[in-house]
């Protein structure tokens, strides 16, 4: 995963709330069977609309999604972090996240920073006002700057360490490996195996 | 506190027993636990990336008898046993057959016997038991839940994370009681208190949080009922929602092929016994609802969250004092094309769904069953039955149940995720509207430009009966010539 301390790019407004994975990536979209290449399928019901955002320059260009509460809620698909992260973002703002969309964003390297929305409200204001207007986040300092707009975001500290770390989960369990087994040694026998699979 | 176990909650207990490591730190700073996986649920969708992943890295599947595959999302619930006509559908699927055969995974492919919904399959091979931890890369997971698991849904990078290492790194969770005391009405079911619980709460509302659904209410309702209402809590943003278990779970999961077996069952069930919630733990939350007074609930909008008592009216923006609640309100009534004031009973739909993972099992069935028989189907109205496994569709043709369908003039469909969902070839057109027994109402769910109101099985079938939204007590008795013996 790729070291993330501090992004800057353009804002995109999102005055919408219960953003749901649906909507960022429509189910059809789902068959596919690689990790790349999702850029079309971002938004794709709405982008069939000229007037939605990101049909808008220069949103079209923007790397920094400013979201209404509750983005990323419903399906667990992951597809919704690849499509967000190959069209171009690098960073997602909204006052909650959907636990499950958070997770996967942290895996991923796609920042999630949970922002009052008070300060959304602002933020919305300063780049529908000013399109184009750059807003940074900096994950060290963990704020958000646009214009004259400085608010602090919140984002567990493990996944900000591994955010900017660009640290592999999966490696890093690994390391513990050992545990996992010993743990494995200790399970009651009355917990269920898949195989030899039984049948009614 | 010193001397003894401070009391803890069934969530709790649960997840103390699979900590493998437990992460350093405390507060903000505390470090993810490791967590032990007992279940590894695997489809079609959320796994390919997954397994090339492992691929990729040179890693093995460290337990293949940890896991099981069905294949459910992208199938066809007609002609199975001809080739899936959609090459994109076609390929996931045999990739997901390639890959469980690379990686020694148990699979059930499209015609097996035990096919079906994931979520459907996994506990009626007794494979989902309480204490587990059930994880899937799927958001509901949380059905399992109902047998006091804790079960939920994660990311195609944690489903790879548990292929490789039988764990995952999570924060603990915050738990969430919510009560339900008193006796649901006639006609009213366990759907009806969920979509009550999510609106009360918001789709947001259970963020962060395992719910445990406790009262009298919870305790008198079967197991199929329960994985309803377990299967839902994602909708109210929560990863997982639990019931402790009982002696109502014991009787569903005896003889089931994976349940213990022999002096097993005996050290299980004393096990299981020791879950339930502690007299005295605290929750980080508390809701209470009152079963006494819920009617059937239907929802109006584009999230769970925005239902009504199917006796009430669509809601007016100006309803809302949140500014945000506001904006959704009139975005979705212009996307539903309702208006204010409507009574949600003179909603005419075009479709009806009785299927997916959160009302496909023979209860849900026998229900709408029994409410068709010796009625007539609204001419106009198109009604889908989907089984949500290939035994549940065994089970119902053993009880004649498809026939009461197919008499209806419903079709009676192979197993499968279905109209659920808009990526296999069953979806709603431009406009269409549908009451369905799914989980999710939001903008094009159930195909681009659908329209869907969330709805109970009694409630799908009165409605597919008066071909607008209505409840069981909206009908005049049935034709007694028709009724079958």
């Amino acid at each position: 995963m790729e070291k993330i301390t501090s992004h800057t790019g353009i804002g995109v407004p999102l005055r919408q709330s219960n953003v749901d994975t649906d909507q960022i990536i429509p189910a059809v979209y789902l068959k596919r069977i690689t990790r790349t290449g999702f850029e079309d399928a971002l938004f794709a019901g709405w982008r069939k609309d000229s007037s939605f955002i990101l049909n808008q320059e220069p949103f079209s260009k923007g790397s920094v999604l400013v979201a209404g509460p509750d983005f990323g809620t419903g399906s667990s698909r992951e597809h919704a972090v690849w499509a967000l992260k190959d069209y171009g973002f690098k960073a997602v703002l909204s006052s909650r996240f959907a636990d499950i969309f958070r997770g996967n964003s942290g895996k991923q390297g796609l920042v999630a920073a949970e922002v009052a929305q008070s300060d959304i409200e602002l933020i919305w204001k300063e780049i529908e006002n000013h399109p184009g207007t750059e807003v940074t986040v900096d994950l060290e300092a963990r704020t958000v700057t646009c214009g004259s707009i400085i608010a602090p975001f919140a984002i567990d500290d493990y996944t900000r360490w591994r955010l900017m770390e660009g640290l592999d989960d999966i490696g890093l369990t690994l390391q513990h490996e050992e545990e996992v087994t010993a743990f494995e040694a200790q399970r009651p026998a009355f917990k269920p195996t898949t195989l030899p699979a039984r049948y009614s | 506190m010193a001397a003894h176990q401070a009391a803890q909650t069934l969530a709790e207990k649960v997840w103390n027993a699979h900590v493998v490591r437990k992460g350093e730190g405390a507060g903000a700073a505390r470090q993810p636990d490791l967590i032990y996986i007992d279940l590894h649920l695997v489809h079609e969708v959320t796994s390919p990336q997954a397994f090339e992943g492992l691929r990729l890295a040179g890693r093995p599947l460290r337990r293949p008898d940890l896991t099981i595959a069905t294949e459910d999302h992208n199938t066809p619930t007609l002609d199975i046993d001809k080739p899936i006509a959609d090459l994109t559908s076609r390929t996931q699927i045999e990739t997901l057959r390639k890959n469980c055969a690379e990686f020694g995974v148990r699979l059930h492919s499209l015609g097996d016997k035990e096919q079906g919904i994931v979520h459907v399959v996994g506990p009626q091979l007794g494979l989902t038991q309480p204490g587990m931890t059930v994880v899937c890369g799927d958001s509901h997971t949380s059905t399992h839940g109902a047998f006091g698991a804790l079960a939920f849904g994660i990311g195609t990078s944690e489903v790879e994370h548990v292929m490789a290492t039988q764990s995952l790194s999570l924060k603990p969770f915050k738990t969430m009681s919510i009560n339900v005391e008193g006796t649901l009405k006639p006609g009213v079911t366990a759907k009806d208190i969920i979509l009550a619980v999510i609106a009360k709460i918001g789709t947001g509302g259970g963020q962060g949080y395992v719910l445990e659904y406790r009262g009298s209410a919870i305790r008198a309702l079967s197991m199929d009922a329960r994985m309803t209402i377990c299967n839902m809590s994602i909708e109210a943003g929560a990863r997982a929602g639990m019931i402790a278990p009982d002696v109502t779970t014991y009787e569903y999961l005896k003889g089931r092929p994976h349940a213990p077996q022999g002096a097993d069952w005996d050290s299980a069930v004393a096990e299981w016994d020791t879950l339930a919630t502690d007299e005295g733990a605290n929750f980080d939350a508390e809701v209470f609802l009152d079963a006494d007074t819920l009617e059937p609930f239907v929802t109006w909008g584009t999230n769970p969250g925005q239902g009504v008592s199917l006796s009430e009216t669509v809601p007016a923006p100006e309803d809302f004092e949140d500014e945000n609640a506001r904006a959704a309100c009139e975005r979705a009534l212009e996307y539903m094309d309702l208006k204010a004031g409507t009574p949600m009973k003179e909603i005419r739909v075009d479709t009806v769904f009785l299927g997916s993972c959160t009302n496909s099992r023979m209860e849900d069935l026998r229900a709408a069953a029994a409410i068709i028989e010796g009625r007539e189907k609204d001419p106009e109205i198109r009604m889908i039955v989907v089984p949500g496994s290939a035994r549940v569709r065994l089970e119902a043709e053993a009880e004649g149940l498809d026939k009461i369908f197919k008499d209806f003039g419903a079709e009676w469909r192979f197993a499968g995720c279905s109209m659920c969902l808009g990526m296999n070839p069953d979806q709603l057109a431009e406009g269409e509207r549908c009451a369905s027994t799914s989980n999710r109402n939001f903008e094009g769910r159930q195909g681009k430009g659908g329209r869907t109101h969330l709805v109970s099985p009694l409630v799908a079938a009165a409605t597919a009966i008066r071909g607008t939204l209505s409840s069981p007590s909206d009908l005049d008795a049935p034709a007694a010539s028709t009724k079958a013996a």
